[in-house]
């Protein structure tokens, strides 16, 4: 139930995020969730694609470096307190967060969870009543088929 | 692997240090009867310190002599310094250096049969015979590289492929289809060509069992990545334009310096502050008479390449002397803080990290409220990388801790992405200085 991230080193330079998101794009792979994280030299981009390792697959033959990691992606729903209570199953579970970011999910929000140990933030939201997003259908999340 | 030791002119190679001294006496004797007279820098420079010809009996005479330096050439710029008459030139090579100016040497017909001779003697020290096909990927041009690895297959009898440098696609496919069995590039391409065809999965289809790599320093770690990506022998082969070109030195098989071939270049090691004679072993500038060459002759050519010398002979039986790894120039190092700082401590220290960094590398050295500032440029490789901050900051903390070990200064440490410093197929350019010392 962990999903596929695809990470980007990015140096900062002028026209690097642009260089990857014109090679994701005009590749046929669309970004759902995405994070720039930056440092002051440079730049990490974390995203959520509709087919990662196609992703992956595109930016290294253009000589970009990318990298795939697994994460686990919550669904939240709109309730005063809900993340809150996650992250407190995940912190009670002794799993480390390493870093998280959220997306708009409808209704709903989500949010992209980077940990020392995916599978068990899985079973630990699940067994309190949480729901995680399937592969399948993060990578097309809030596509609305024509 | 299977090793078999050739000796291309063992009379030579393996000479008593006796023999050789009397054979560089004589020839010393006739290079400065050649010059005198002929060549009117010699001349003036010999008369401004009191010698004359007869003064020089024997090769322990050479200290009597005087310098000639890079600056001397540029002076002497074109055709100043040549000792035949000026329709007996066969070739001339050139050299941009790293500085851009062009240095230039005049070969006549026996000094280009001279150039191929060591060069095919250093080819034989790799293991190489005249069945052997050599994919050259040096620069053909006024460079040295490419004419002389040519020249040196020519007179070794074997194939040589004249593919000049570029192109890796190219490169990569021809190596494959000629079947070459050695190939001779600087070592930084080298380096370049073996990530690509790992990378291209074309290892296991290749022939290829030694490299020939110069014409800019390397470290031994750097020889090894190369050894094992393509499960080869690499061999450091040295010369400079101006003294020949490729083929003055090589380290053989068993890497313990690189020998010279001195009964043609009389190797000097010049202490740096005082100019005295180092002792075996002791680091110093390199300095060429060379005996034979009769277009251009140099007497005491001050090289600017750091090395100690040692004698005695070596596990593969040549009696050759063998000079050390460069240790850096005389202006490549860069005084930094007060501290000396050469760009190959940096590629040791990279090395030494094992996989962690790719040896490529780019150092600017800045002055920032009349501080030195010296930034490191290392690509992440590939393997290593992690889209954790905190990953890439600890990699980042520890290169910065390695470095400062091995240079005495701290450092700026700047990751970049794997591949974004430039692969040379000339000279790598390492360092850049930005400090507008007046």
């Amino acid at each position: 139930m962990t999903i596929k991230q695809l990470s980007v080193f990015l140096e900062n330079r002028s026209g690097r995020m642009d260089e990857v998101l014109n090679v994701l794009g005009n590749n046929g792979v669309n970004i759902v969730a995405l994070s720039l994280a930056d440092t002051s030299d440079y730049g990490m981009l974390r995203m959520i694609v509709s087919d990662p390792q196609k992703g992956r697959d595109v930016l290294k033959e253009n000589g970009i470096t990318a990298m795939i990691t697994e994460v686990v992606a919550l669904r939240v729903p709109h309730a005063t307190g809900s993340l809150a209570k996650a992250m407190h199953e995940i912190v009670e579970g002794g799993v480390n967060v390493e870093y998280m970011y959220a997306f708009a999910n409808g209704a709903d929000a989500s949010a992209v969870i980077k940990s020392d140990d995916p599978q068990k933030v899985v079973e630990l939201l699940k067994a309190s009543g949480f729901d995680v997003w399937e592969e399948n259908e993060a990578y097309h999340a809030n596509v609305i088929d024509k | 692997m299977d090793w078999k030791e050739r000796i291309r002119d063992p009379k030579m190679e393996c000479a008593s240090l006796d023999e050789i001294r009397t054979l560089q006496g004589k020839k010393l004797v006739d290079l400065v009867n050649r010059v005198y007279g002929v060549v009117p820098f010699y001349t003036r420079k010999m008369k401004e310190l009191g010698v004359e010809p007869g003064d020089i009996r024997g090769i322990e005479d050479i200290t009597k002599l005087p310098y000639t330096t890079k600056e001397d050439l540029r002076d002497n710029y074109p055709f100043g310094l040549v000792a035949v008459p000026e329709k007996d030139i066969a070739r001339v090579q050139g050299s941009s250096g790293t500085t851009g100016k062009l240095t230039i040497a005049a070969y006549s017909k026996n000094d280009v049969d001279l150039w191929a001779e060591c060069v095919a003697r250093c080819l034989t020290m790799a293991g190489l015979t005249n069945e052997d096909r050599i994919h050259v990927c040096y620069g053909y041009g006024l460079f040295t590289g490419g004419m002389g690895l040519d020249e040196g297959a020519r007179a070794l009898g074997a194939t040589a492929i004249p593919m000049s440098a570029g192109n890796t696609q190219r490169q990569m496919m021809c190596m494959e289809d000629f079947g070459a069995t050695a190939f001779a590039c600087t070592p930084s391409y080298a380096l370049h060509l073996a990530e690509s065809m790992a990378e291209a999965g074309v290892v296991d289809r290749l022939k290829i069992k030694a490299g020939i790599h110069g014409a800019e320093p390397w470290t031994e770690e750097m020889r090894k990545k190369i050894e094992s990506i393509l499960h080869i022998n690499c061999f450091d082969i040295y010369g400079l334009c101006e003294v020949l070109g490729p083929g003055v030195a090589q380290d053989c098989i068993h890497h313990k310096g690189l020998h010279i071939h001195h009964d043609h270049f009389f190797p000097e090691i010049l202490n740096p502050a005082d100019q005295s004679q180092c002792a075996e072993g002791e680091l110093g500038e390199l300095t060429f008479t060379t005996l034979s060459k009769e277009a251009m002759p140099l007497i005491r050519y001050r090289t600017k390449d750091l090395t100690s010398i040692s004698y005695g002979t070596c596990d593969c039986g040549r009696t050759l002397p063998r000079i050390s790894k460069f240790k850096g120039r005389t202006d490549d190092m860069k005084v930094i803080r007060g501290v000396n700082v050469f760009p190959t401590q940096v590629e040791t220290a990279l090395l030494k990290m094992g996989g962690e960094v790719a040896p490529h590398y780019m150092l600017i050295v800045d002055r920032e409220n009349n501080m030195d500032t010296l930034t490191v440029m290392v690509e992440v490789d590939e393997r290593f990388f992690s889209d954790e901050i905190r990953q890439l900051d600890a990699l980042k903390k520890k290169i910065g801790a390695v470095l400062k070990q091995a240079l005495g200064i701290s450092v700026i440490v700047k990751l970049v992405e794997p591949k974004t410093i430039e692969r040379s197929e000339g000279k790598a350019k390492r360092v850049i200085d930005r400090r507008n010392l007046v």
